[in-house]
């Protein structure tokens, strides 16, 4: 019996799908195509970023929005040495857990910084928007060391 | 907020999952004789059952096939079904048929296209043939086979739909 070659081929399943934001995500994105980041009161009078739908004690449904800061701290982080091809950035980067200014509660983003030694717990950063918002959380290009 | 402009209600949200598809050893061997224009099945040493494509083992015994049979471009109808909705990037218009046949001298049935029909003509045990493209055309693919179309012979009775011989009703 004679074995002919190994045959591969490329195949990519997608699923295109398309959400729904609900209104108050929808509120968070429409405020960063316009360059703006907004948390909400919760009834503890905590700011969450991004907002939720309702309250994580009272379940109450939650409507004040508050505008938060565009700079913050890093709570935690976690070095990617390796970017892969769905990551926000092609160079080595850190995703962090980043409380912004006037919240209570920190945000995963990534944050762009030169080596691992450069960015530690409680570094300042500061947003870097991208070129064109579209209503993403890509909108927020990255943060940046301050 | 802005007033003028309209608030985000939906975020697209698309999941690609990228393979590397691998054929495999019995597949490979399968689709290097479809590049030659040869249907071709595996036969179970044990239970003689013959398998397109095949896999390299039978499912029922559990141990390898590796007889390689050649099968006939006839092929009996097992079941079908006549597609209405359009799929997305897919060239055939609808109505059209999709069939699961039977070759002759295999056990199993694969699932192709069929035309040159009637639709509302088509039946389980109706006797097709398979139309290949031009020659300079064919691949290592199964659409090397263009479709399937009815032929003029006697319907073939359910019970012994999958179970002719390589030479049809004659055998």
């Amino acid at each position: 019996m004679s074995q002919p070659e190994v045959l591969n081929q490329a195949f990519e399943l997608g699923y295109t799908y398309t959400r729904s934001t609900g209104p108050v995500i929808g509120r968070f994105l429409t405020e960063l195509r316009n360059r703006n980041i907004v948390g909400i009161k919760a009834s503890d009078g905590r700011v969450v970023v991004p907002p939720m739908e309702y309250d994580p004690n009272t379940a109450e449904e939650l409507s004040e929005f508050v505008d938060v800061g565009q700079q913050g701290e890093i709570v935690s982080f976690a070095w990617v040495k390796e970017p892969r091809e769905a990551h926000p950035m092609d160079v080595p980067f850190a995703w962090a857990m980043i409380k912004l200014d006037g919240a209570d509660v920190p945000m995963i983003h990534c944050v762009a910084a030169p080596s691992e030694d450069a960015i530690a717990t409680g570094a300042r950063v500061q947003v870097v928007w991208a070129d064109e918002t579209i209503g993403y959380i890509t909108d927020i290009r990255c943060f940046e060391l301050v | 907020m802005s007033e003028e402009q309209e608030v985000v209600t939906v975020v697209k949200a698309p999941v690609y999952l990228k393979y590397n598809f691998t054929a495999g050893a019995a597949p490979a061997r399968f689709l290097a004789q479809i590049k030659k224009g040869v249907l071709t099945g595996q036969r179970c040493p044990k239970c003689s059952a013959v398998y397109v494509p095949p896999r390299g083992s039978c499912g029922g015994c559990g141990v390898a096939t590796e007889e390689e049979v050649v099968l006939s471009n006839k092929a009996t109808v097992q079941s079908f079904t006549i597609v209405y909705i359009p799929i997305p990037n897919n060239p055939i218009q609808p109505p059209y048929i999709i069939a699961n046949v039977v070759p002759d001298g295999a056990n199993v049935s694969f699932i192709h296209l069929m035309s040159e029909c009637v639709n509302e003509d088509v039946h389980i045990g109706a006797r097709v043939e398979a139309v290949w493209k031009p020659k300079e055309e064919w691949g290592f693919a199964m659409d090397n086979i263009r479709y399937y179309r009815p032929i003029d012979e006697p319907n073939v009775p359910v019970d012994q739909i999958g179970k002719l011989s390589v030479n049809g009703q004659e055998g």
